[in-house]
């Protein structure tokens, strides 16, 4: 006689806490963008925000007046913290996308109460990204020269090279990304707009929502709309990460010139979006008291998330170690060989710390479900990641087949002041959608709910 | 034409199960010109009420097959035909690299496509519908299920109709004003 099977799934913690009705739910979430004050430590760390962003103002004008010979970088490192802020940022976005479209896809209904959030935070970084490349280019001015567009010179863009697909890839991106956002929130800004007492916000909700009113033909088209979508963002998101791979891989470098780039780019992204989504997801729900909502099963996938596609950077590492070694190919192997022993020596050592060493600790449950230390290793995944791309744009360059034309970077101020601004303008960004716009697709969460089943009589 | 002054006879109901069974039982009873309104989808739903051709998926193709074609044909031209130019040594017409913005616009029509689509078919943005006079109908967004038959049914008649709706048990009815 079979043993019988032990039920595993009562025991896991539920995605949304028991007791909730379609009431319950919409009431808590809209009651954070209506009634709900905003406090001061909101006003604190928007305004800390806020001048992050003025900073990066000020340092992108002074680019502007000076030019790129503010920043660090010179011949041989022409791509210095532009494309590594960029690469890392674009990274950060994926997150939001495979949280929205890849596990809807796979019909993982914890995503529910995280992707709305994941998503804004998406079209955050990927705004963060798109600045660099478009000051980068020395005379950013011009930089729609960069679209096919018909003009006086009559010459059109170069569609050989991967710079090329990157504007279309990011662009697209960008584009989908904010459709998908968007057309999410359709049902819940009629929700607010049927919410709210004030008269001039239910005028500006019932625009943004289109007069939307959940009639079920409306609704059968939505979803097919909304799965179609999902069903183009998934190979989109793959794509984009592969093409900024591209932007390295198509180059004849030592370090750039491999083809594990494509799928070792697509999982580090991943592997620092879902950090990013924990350092947001973990506040978020202590300060909002979403706990409810945001359990500690989302926090436990999450992680389980970065574990594996942590593995599979590190397997990316590995690969990249080897191929140095069994290509035979002398440039290949010093690459290898100055990462290990060169003057950027100790920046790889904390790189294979931060994302290979530490993380390993999410083997254990109790981290896992400790919502503090998550925070922290995430915030070192991010460090790391950082430093992924540090190390492949920066060392891969600073020494190439000449040794005469070998040199070394620094990062100026101002490279600084940019890259930190972004990070204050990402958050600047997050702090208004919080107060704005619901954090949480209420409708998706209704879908949740047991009540929501239908039964058949 | 002489607009009707009633747009139909709406009922509210408790529950995504009531809604379902009142919306079978009013297509059974003859009723053709119906709709129903809920706070999230309900699968089936739409099928109840009659509502079996939905084209966004099509729409969703032909913008990918625009997107795809356009952006193949729009690096050829530029590139082997309006103004070729020798890159280390690669033919004007080389296929291979044109792939990825190829792949791009093509996600990028599909979706866009997606979303208008889906917008113009539902016939949105409309900022105005008559169902908003129902003071009720504010709950449509957040807990409360409606089935409306439209004045424009050929079986409406105010007085059977409003009966029929009593006989599915709703939590109230009212006449919707156009």
């Amino acid at each position: 006689m079979p043993e019988p099977l032990k039920n595993v799934a009562v025991e896991r913690t539920p995605v949304i806490q028991p007791g909730y009705t379609f009431g319950t739910v919409t009431e808590k979430i809209s009651a954070i963008v209506l009634t709900r004050p905003a406090s001061n430590g909101w006003f604190v760390g928007f305004g800390i925000a806020f001048l992050l962003t003025m900073m990066m103002l000020f340092a992108i004008s002074y680019l502007f007046v000076k030019g790129i010979g503010i920043w660090g970088v010179t011949i041989p490192i022409g791509w210095g913290f532009a494309i590594v802020n960029f690469v890392w940022w674009i990274g950060i976005g994926h997150a939001g996308t495979l949280i929205s479209a890849i596990l809807l896809l796979l019909r993982q209904s914890w995503r529910n109460s995280i992707n709305r959030f994941a998503e804004a935070m998406t079209l955050f970084a990927v705004a963060c990204a798109g600045i660099f490349p478009a000051i980068h280019v020395g005379r950013p001015w011009l930089a729609y020269w960069l679209f096919p567009y018909p003009n006086t010179m009559r010459v059109w863009p170069q569609f050989r090279s991967p710079l090329m697909w990157d504007v279309f890839a990011v662009s697209t991106y960008a584009t989908i990304s904010a459709l998908f956002w968007f057309v999410g929130l359709i049902p819940d800004l009629a929700t607010l707009r049927d919410r709210t007492e004030k008269h001039w916000l239910k005028i500006i909700y019932g625009m943004l929502s289109f007069g939307w009113r959940g009639s079920a033909r409306h609704w059968h088209r939505y979803e097919t709309m909304y799965l179609l979508l999902a069903g183009l963002a998934t190979p989109l998101v793959l794509s984009v990460h592969t093409v900024v791979s591209f932007d390295f891989a198509i180059g004849i470098v030592p370090g750039w010139h491999t083809t594990i780039f494509p799928p070792y780019f697509v999982a580090g992204a991943i592997y620092s979006g879902f950090a990013m989504v924990l350092m947001l997801a973990i506040p978020i729900r202590k300060i909002y008291g979403l706990e409810d909502f945001i359990t500690s099963r989302h926090l436990q996938n999450s992680a389980k998330v970065m574990l594996a596609t942590g593995l599979i950077v590190a397997y990316g590492y590995g690969i990249e170690a080897f191929m140095g070694w069994y290509s035979g190919d002398r440039y290949d192997a010093f690459t290898i060989w100055n990462r290990l022993h060169g003057p950027y020596a100790p920046w790889y050592l904390s790189l294979l710390t931060c994302n290979i060493l530490i993380p390993q600790v999410l083997w254990i449950r109790k981290l896992r479900s400790s919502p503090l230390a998550l925070f922290c290793i995430s915030g070192v995944i991010l460090v790391g990641m950082w430093l992924e791309r540090f190390i492949i744009v920066v060392v891969s360059l600073h020494r190439d087949f000449l040794n005469s034309s070998w040199g070394m970077y620094y990062p100026t101020r101002w490279d600084w002041m940019t890259f930190i601004g972004t990070i204050g303008m990402f958050l600047a960004a997050m702090f208004l959608f919080l107060r704005l716009l619901p954090a949480i697709s209420i409708f998706e969460m209704r879908t949740l709910l047991p009540e929501a089943e239908v039964k058949e009589a | 034409m002489k607009r009707d002054p009633i747009y139909g006879m709406m009922a509210e109901f408790d529950s995504a199960t009531a809604l379902v069974e009142a919306a079978r039982k009013t297509h059974h009873a003859g009723y053709k010109k119906i709709d129903a309104y809920s706070p999230f989808p309900i699968e089936g739903l739409a099928e109840e009420i009659g509502f079996h051709h939905d084209e966004v998926p099509l729409v969703v193709l032909i913008g990918g097959l625009v997107g795809g074609i356009s952006g193949y044909l729009m690096q050829y031209w530029m590139s082997a035909v309006d103004y070729p130019l020798n890159i280390g040594g690669k033919p004007p017409h080389s296929w291979p690299a044109f792939i990825v913005i190829t792949f791009e616009m093509t996600i990028l029509f599909a979706g866009i496509s997606a979303v208008l689509g889906m917008l113009a078919l539902n016939g949105l943005p409309m900022p105005y519908h008559p169902v908003f006079n129902v003071s009720r109908f504010s709950s449509a967004t957040k807990d409360r299920f409606f089935l409306i038959v439209f004045s424009s049914d050929q079986k409406y008649n105010a007085a059977d109709t409003r009966k029929f709706l009593e006989g599915l048990e709703p939590r109230s009815i009212s006449e919707v004003p156009s």
